[in-house]
């Protein structure tokens, strides 16, 4: 972690950093961290959805006021400057249409991702150079280490290796990567809570966040609802009816109420029975058909991937030797990726592996390193 | 660090001569009004002054100042309050897209319970085109709700047309005039007006009292169900302090008012000349002319209006943009865009409303700190490279992502 003594070593400015609140446990220590630290701290949250009544429908909370309450609580605890900005038409084009096209178009999409690499290191950087911040902070549980040798930043495991968020921030550009600090880095999440009671932050014993934050309870049905909204907007994907359940021949078993309200691997509430356990084996848009099979068939023996990005080389000239990592608890697997046209790039994995997803992301660690990582196609 | 307020439209101070006035009814003076004892005779006495008071500012009767705890409630009890009791004559009400929330919702909500509501454009200038209201006006209109003067342009509306074509037609004509109340004359009697809301916090007076005339003869079913306080309109016993408070404030702004016009008038071009002449691609939002004399709304094309706002506000300049809302997050405007103000000129909007309080060095320290922002953000923004390197038109929405 960046420590103010090498920071301040020229100036007698404390250099200032903008952190990301949300009002929760992770964001509000790494508040007080920063701030005990002696940097200048100023607390922002992110207003991303429409919570308010109107003529939207509310579909959930995502930074509700309870959590803009309780960032601003926190801030005046530390007594630090805190604002709240309006994302919600960033967010909205750049996650909640990303999600609900995702499942449109039969992938599993990763929300979480694309709010970091959109919203918090694109939008909120720029907000936050824009206040004559030197840094921007967040309560991931993540480190950055510059590699004199090689000459970039890295971007490594969290030392909780229960609470690592490393892989929803893989997108991480050099430059981002520069101005980012993750004061949780070297922390675990006891230390964390034990840190918030010693701060006297009212949000020591919150709980963690789950679900996806504008889509709390129940995410197909939001999905139809917002697909519905926006119908009449001319928009590429649209909610296609029920169709029908087949197997890997061609069989039909059964009809599907909705391909969006399906994930790969899924076993449960599929409404169809032969001899043995079926599971979602793929999900097919096109034909607006669910394939279901045995769980033999949900192992595969590699994957594509797309938009691949690197972080700790520019570029891999020959195939990689790394540990790859399907989905946010995916323990990993080992794996060589190889790069092939269209920044595309095939991982083999070392075993057949259970329930590639396209949509997730698929990223590649050697130790604590992300090397880098891609979206799964297929 | 200095602290300039420049957000008069959002909340005023409280004006030294009104905490004076107001004082003793939150200390010895506690009487309940409607007590028949030595205590509530008093208070009964001096909310009676309020009364004549406010009355003297609008030109009206005392028996046509109903007080309300905001101008919210004002609004809410003018329009429902109108709408109910006309019910049997009509469900159409005509209103205009840029109306304060508390017109707007209410407008809204009403649409929801069976009343058709029209809601009218403005020109890019924030002006009403009369010809669009005379048009919308239906056998079954029964109300007219437009406000006096716009929050965030400060433009003003020709109320005392859209008074008279409201006459013509027999239509209830209540308007908001929040903004307008205290900072120019209002004659309700010469403008036509049946139904008029005002509230305290924005003329000095403090939060939490307001006011709304009620035309003789104009019947309101009430929100608040109680009491016979305030001639069985509006229940609840009364916030004698807030009440005496708003008197004195119409008092003095009915006293004050010609050199106030001149002293904000005078403040406000120097900040827009001022902030014209050294910021390029900075344009005023609203009729230039047709202006409460407080207000000047500017965008600074290229640069993130609510990061102006936050830098204003590291330098213990506040002003605002749109209206505040209650979680402090500024909502995009919806005045801008039914001006027809385009996509990144309304994000980078910057309303500056001024008060009583301020003086010309106070606008000559805003003149110093605002350009060094903006060229600032615009040094950032690769937009302004591109705009002021040829290509001229260059947009947000046309770019594929709104950055802001």
């Amino acid at each position: 972690m960046k420590t103010v003594n090498s920071l301040q070593s020229f100036t007698n400015k404390p250099k200032r950093v903008v952190v990301a609140m949300s009002g929760g446990v992770d964001s509000s220590v790494a508040a007080a961290l920063l701030r005990e630290q002696g940097y200048d701290v100023i607390g922002i949250s992110m207003q991303l959805w429409d919570y308010t009544e109107g003529e939207r429908d509310r579909f959930g909370s995502c930074c509700s006021l309870d959590d803009l309450y309780d960032a601003r609580r926190v801030a005046d605890k530390l007594n630090i400057p805190f604002y709240v900005v309006n994302f919600e038409e960033a967010f909205s084009k750049a996650v909640v249409d990303y999600f609900v096209d995702g499942y449109l178009k039969g992938e599993t999409p990763n929300p979480c991702l694309k709010c970091n690499q959109i919203l918090k290191f694109e939008v909120l950087l720029k907000r936050a150079l824009e206040l004559d911040a030197d840094f921007l902070a967040t309560g991931h549980y993540s480190r950055v280490k510059y590699d004199e040798k090689r000459k970039r930043y890295l971007l490594l495991r969290g030392k909780d290796a229960s609470k690592d968020q490393s892989y929803f921030l893989f997108t991480m550009t050099q430059k981002q990567l520069s101005k980012i600090i993750f004061p949780l880095g070297d922390l675990t999440k006891i230390d964390v809570r034990r840190l918030a009671q010693k701060y006297g932050l009212n949000v020591a014993e919150k709980k963690d966040s789950q679900e996806i934050c504008f889509a709390p309870e129940d995410y197909p049905s939001f999905i139809a609802k917002y697909a519905g909204n926006r119908a009449d907007n001319g928009s590429s994907y649209k909610l296609e009816p029920a169709g029908e359940i087949v197997d890997l021949n061609g069989n039909i078993l059964g009809a599907h109420k909705g391909l969006y309200k399906y994930t790969i691997g899924q076993r449960k509430g599929l409404g169809v029975t032969r001899g043995e356990p079926l599971y979602v084996l793929k999900i097919d848009a096109k034909n607006n058909q669910l394939v279901v099979g045995p769980e033999d068939d949900l192992f595969s023996k590699g994957l594509i991937a797309k938009e691949a990005h690197w972080i700790g080389i520019p570029f891999p000239d020959s195939p990689l030797d790394v540990i790859a990592r399907i989905r946010y608890r995916h323990k990993g697997i080992e794996a060589k990726v190889a790069p092939l046209d269209d920044n595309r790039v095939e991982v083999r994995f070392e075993r057949p592996e259970k329930s590639v997803t396209p949509g997730q992301a698929v990223v590649f660690y050697k130790g604590d390193e992300v090397i880098g990582g891609g979206w799964i196609e297929k | 660090m200095k602290r300039i307020y420049f957000d008069n439209n959002a909340t005023t101070p409280i004006h030294p001569e009104v905490f004076d006035a107001m004082l003793p009814y939150l200390k010895d003076e506690f009487g309940n009004p409607s007590s028949i004892h030595w205590a509530g005779r008093n208070t009964r006495k001096v909310i009676d002054e309020a009364r004549e008071k406010v009355a003297r500012l609008l030109n009206c009767d005392v028996g046509e100042i109903i007080f309300t705890s905001c101008g919210s409630e004002g609004d809410n009890l003018a329009i429902k309050g109108l709408v109910e009791s006309k019910r049997d004559k009509g469900n159409h009400i005509i209103t205009t897209k840029v109306e304060h929330p508390a017109v707007l919702t209410t407008c809204k909500y009403l649409a929801k319970t069976g009343f058709d509501v029209t809601f009218l454009d403005v020109d890019n200038q924030g002006m009403l085109d009369l010809d669009q209201l005379k048009k919308a006006i239906t056998p079954k209109t029964i109300l007219i709700t437009i406000m006096f003067a716009n929050n965030e342009t400060g433009v003003i509306f020709p109320i005392e047309e859209i008074g008279r074509i409201a006459k013509e037609h027999n239509i209830t004509f209540h308007t908001d005039a929040v903004q307008g109340v205290g900072k120019v004359p209002i004659d309700v009697k010469k403008l036509n007006i049946d139904l008029l809301t005002l509230s305290g916090h924005k003329l000095y007076a403090p939060k939490g009292v307001g006011a709304i005339y009620v035309k003789r003869g104009v019947r309101l079913v009430p929100l608040i169900h109680g009491g016979h306080q305030e001639r069985n309109r509006r229940g609840g016993t009364e916030n004698t302090a807030g009440i005496v408070a708003l008197g004195k404030a119409c008092e003095i702004a009915h006293r004050d008012m010609e050199q106030e016009i001149k002293h904000l008038t005078a403040l406000r071009d120097r900040l827009e000349k001022g902030l014209m002449g050294k910021i390029p691609h900075a344009r005023l939002n609203g009729h230039p002319k047709n202006r409460i004399p407080n207000t000047a709304n500017i965008s600074f094309e290229f640069a993130e209006g609510e990061s102006i706002l936050l830098n204003l506000d590291m330098k213990g300049i506040a002003a605002s943009s749109g209206s505040a809302c209650t979680s402090g997050t500024l909502e995009p405007s919806h005045v801008l865009v039914a001006m027809g103000v385009s996509m990144e000129a309304s994000h980078s909007s910057v309303r500056f409303s001024l008060g009583r309080g301020n003086t010309v060095e106070d606008v000559d320290y805003v003149l110093e700190v605002l350009p060094p922002i903006v060229e600032k953000m615009r040094s950032m923004s690769p937009l302004y490279s591109a705009a002021t390197g040829g290509a001229a038109n260059i947009s947000f929405t046309e770019s594929g992502s709104c950055s802001h």
